[in-house]
């Protein structure tokens, strides 16, 4: 009786306080990183409301659900929701906040404090836009382009424009954050070169989220000026230069897609290895091309711009730059795909994800490579086809990878197993889903069905009525993990330290870990995804 | 006194070099903030050549140069506040920061003199907007992008006033000393970082045009 108590009160950082003031004044990362998990799940789901709103409108060729007005701030909400609240907070703030610090080896972040304010201030940021969203909501589309932000569109702008202002220092501080924690905290023997790829890539990410956020900042402050004392900075009327307005905003929002797919690589490469119990192929090139896709990919963002009026040599300059970056994102596909090769595969739920990121990215990479070609891009330019590229990084890349991460860290986290035969079938339900969603929107935007309209022509219907029957698999996909998460919370069976075999600091230490995560700190002798020495040790 | 050291470093020393870089990065995003604006700026000054020399030389040289003259003395008493810190004066530390903070409360006193006589001159953007030169809609630009940048600067410098208040308090209650002064280098490196910002602005904004 006595031994089962002491298995049963052995204290972690969930059980190690109770009371909403053990959370809300928290500065444990563990727990700022649930606070966060709570916090976008929940813009997650309202973002996906907005999305199947839209995709009900689109079940019919003439706009008979939603009115012209209505439908078009159901778009821009949904993308503002979405990728504000959700995808850029996502991984980098939820499990690069838990793992990050275990990972290397350290007891926290550098700054906890920060940590939690910037918890706080997506908080308010979100606050701030749902305020937009109950006063009625914006019609802008997620990118506010001048001079129709600023001018013309008379919905709360400026409220919308004031949350993202604040969510983005959330970013901000994240990253800053992680930064000095990767550079100083790492524990004795852990070597940049030792380094999970989880680590390198949120670094990477980490760099971008100081460097680009604040120009988006900058810039939506100059369009609530402009807006409020109804002077011309970025309009054409008033002297001002809408063109300067799309590159300030895409110098921040195309570097941004990048926080959004890189940390999804960083778990992918977590995943690979540990369900194929295999070393990764390459480390020093995968780790690389995660810091070469935030390099390079501060400097294509005029592949934005090509119809915008911008010149032929700075298109081509763009173009050029644009199929560079897609080298290192091949590398990391390449090697992925190299190191399955003869590993030990088990087809868990995680791994089910990792393999559906692979593919999904790839298409979604490569139709990129069509919209960097000046020619082709002219023909689809604000069609389906870029909706339909754009969703297969973020949704069926950066999704893919959060769920499958959840799932993996889910015993680590919780200290609970989740229910395998039931995530695989979510698994497999979200991919069908998605591609059953987006795939026909390659096709309607190659056929020439524009985007952000609530009408189409007749012709259209059927392919439209594919992607609203795929996006209804997909929100079943999304559901059931809230479901049996939740459930195996209470029932689930309780999970050990280290339940997949894996190497990495993090399985070293019970699940749920301890406030302080190690007892002592580690010291680390052997590179990162040591499987071999690994297996033999444990023969 | 004993050094305060946050549970999750491992000596004073790791903490000390945590927060220098947690500072570095945090001005790394403040040029990119302030980047937009410059860019911003530049683009106009290029495209509207005239417009914009011709609003420049509304501005006030000479209290732009004064205030640049209390600013670069602000960071003087500043670093030899940082340097006080460094060999223990509790007093003269307490002393160099009031003398910073209050360097920087005159700086924005004639700043905000500045705005008032632009106020009265009529050469704030927007309705009230007047202009006899030719082109005003870019010379309105002009002053959109004056107001907007030392808007921010002077929003910064009572962020850094505010600071400095702060570290004279924490000064007089005795938590620092010459081992442990971190804080006060921190601050330093903001209030150095807010002047350098300035150093920009004054040749960009007011004599840019002064030379014909």
């Amino acid at each position: 009786m006595s031994t089962q108590l002491a298995i049963f009160t052995r204290e972690h950082y969930l059980n190690v306080s109770y009371g909403w003031k053990s959370w809300l004044f928290t500065r444990d990362h563990k727990r700022i990183a649930l606070l966060f998990l709570m916090t976008i799940t929940f813009f997650f789901f309202l973002g996906g409301a907005f999305a199947t709103m839209v995709r009900l409108e689109l079940m019919t060729p003439q706009g008979d659900l939603f009115q012209a007005q209505t439908y078009n701030k159901l778009f821009s909400m949904h993308g503002i929701v979405m990728i504000f609240l959700f995808l850029i907070p996502s991984i980098p703030a939820v499990l690069g906040n838990f793992l990050v610090p275990i990972m290397i080896g350290a007891r926290d972040l550098a700054f906890p404090r920060l940590n939690l304010l910037s918890w706080y201030l997506l908080v308010i940021g979100g606050v701030f836009t749902l305020w937009a969203i109950v006063a009625g909501g914006v019609d802008t589309g997620w990118t506010f382009y001048t001079p129709y932000s600023s001018l013309f569109s008379n919905t709360n702008v400026v409220l919308a424009v004031i949350g993202i202002f604040i969510s983005g220092f959330s970013s901000i501080l994240t990253g800053l954050n992680f930064i000095v924690t990767i550079h100083q905290m790492r524990a004795p023997g852990m070597t940049w070169f030792r380094l999970p790829l989880f680590i390198w890539s949120h670094y990477a990410t980490a760099i971008i989220q100081v460097l680009g956020t604040p120009v988006v900042a900058i810039t939506l402050l100059l369009v609530a000026v402009e807006r409020v004392w109804r002077v011309g900075i970025f309009d054409p009327a008033l002297g001002g230069d809408p063109i300067l307005f799309q590159h300030l905003f895409w110098f921040y929002s195309h570097p941004a897609v990048y926080i959004m797919i890189l940390p999804g690589m960083g778990v992918v490469s977590e995943l690979i290895t540990t369900h194929s119990h295999k070393q990764i192929f390459g480390y020093t090139f995968v780790a690389f091309s995660s810091l070469a896709i935030a390099i390079i990919g501060f400097a294509v963002w005029g592949h934005h711009m090509f119809v915008a009026g911008q010149s032929q040599y700075a298109s081509l300059m763009f173009s050029i730059l644009s199929f560079l970056v897609a080298i290192p994102s091949a590398i990391k596909v390449f090697n992925w795909t190299a190191t399955l090769y003869k590993g030990s595969i088990s087809y868990s739920a995680p791994m089910l994800y990792a393999l559906g990121f692979i593919g999904l990215f790839t298409i979604g990479g490569l139709t990129g490579l069509f919209l960097a070609t000046t020619a082709v891009d002219l023909h689809v330019t604000d069609t389906y086809f870029v909706v339909a590229h754009f969703h297969y990084i973020m949704v069926g890349g950066m999704v893919m990878a959060y769920l499958g991460g959840i799932h993996h860290w889910w015993p680590k986290i919780s200290g609970k197993m989740y229910p395998e035969g039931w995530a695989r079938l979510a698994a497999l339900i979200v991919f069908i889903g998605f591609n059953l969603t987006f795939f026909p929107q390659f096709v309607l935007g190659y056929l020439g069905m524009p985007r952000r309209y609530y009408a189409y022509a007749d012709e259209f219907q059927v392919l439209n009525v594919m992607s609203t029957a795929g996006a209804s698999i997909l929100a079943v996909g999304y559901v059931l993990p809230m479901v049996y998460l939740i459930w195996s919370l209470r029932y689930g069976e309780s999970a050990s330290a280290n339940p997949w075999g894996a190497t990495g600091l993090e399985w070293q230490i019970p699940s749920p870990p301890p406030t302080e995560n190690f007892e002592e700190t580690p010291i680390v002798e052997e590179p990162a995804y040591n499987y071999e020495s690994y297996s033999r040790a444990s023969v | 006194m004993s050094l305060i050291v946050e549970h999750q470093f491992d000596d004073y020393e790791q903490q000390q070099q945590a927060t220098t870089l947690g500072m570095w990065g945090f001005l790394a995003t403040e040029v990119l903030f302030f980047g937009g604006m410059f860019l911003g700026y530049t683009v106009y000054r290029l495209l509207y050549h005239a417009p914009f020399g011709e609003a420049s030389r509304h501005l006030d040289v000479v209290l732009g140069a004064v205030n640049t003259g209390v600013l670069l003395c602000s960071s003087l008493t500043m670093a030899l506040g940082v340097h006080e810190a460094q060999e223990g004066n509790r007093r003269m530390v307490m002393l160099f920061l009031a003398i910073t903070a209050a360097l920087g409360m005159i700086f924005l006193g004639i700043k905000f003199f500045e705005y008032y006589q632009k106020f009265e001159e009529h050469l704030i953007p927007g309705p009230h907007f007047m202009w006899n030169g030719a082109d005003a809609r870019h010379a309105s630009l002009f002053f959109i992008f004056y107001f907007v940048m030392t808007g921010m600067h002077a929003l910064h410098m009572v962020i850094g006033i505010g600071l400095m208040a702060i570290l004279v308090f924490l000064t007089w209650r005795g938590k620092f000393s010459s081992v442990y002064f971190a804080p006060i280098e921190l601050g330093g490196l903001y209030w150095h970082f807010v002047d350098i910002v300035w150093v920009f602005l004054f040749p960009l904004l007011y004599l840019v045009e002064r030379s014909r």
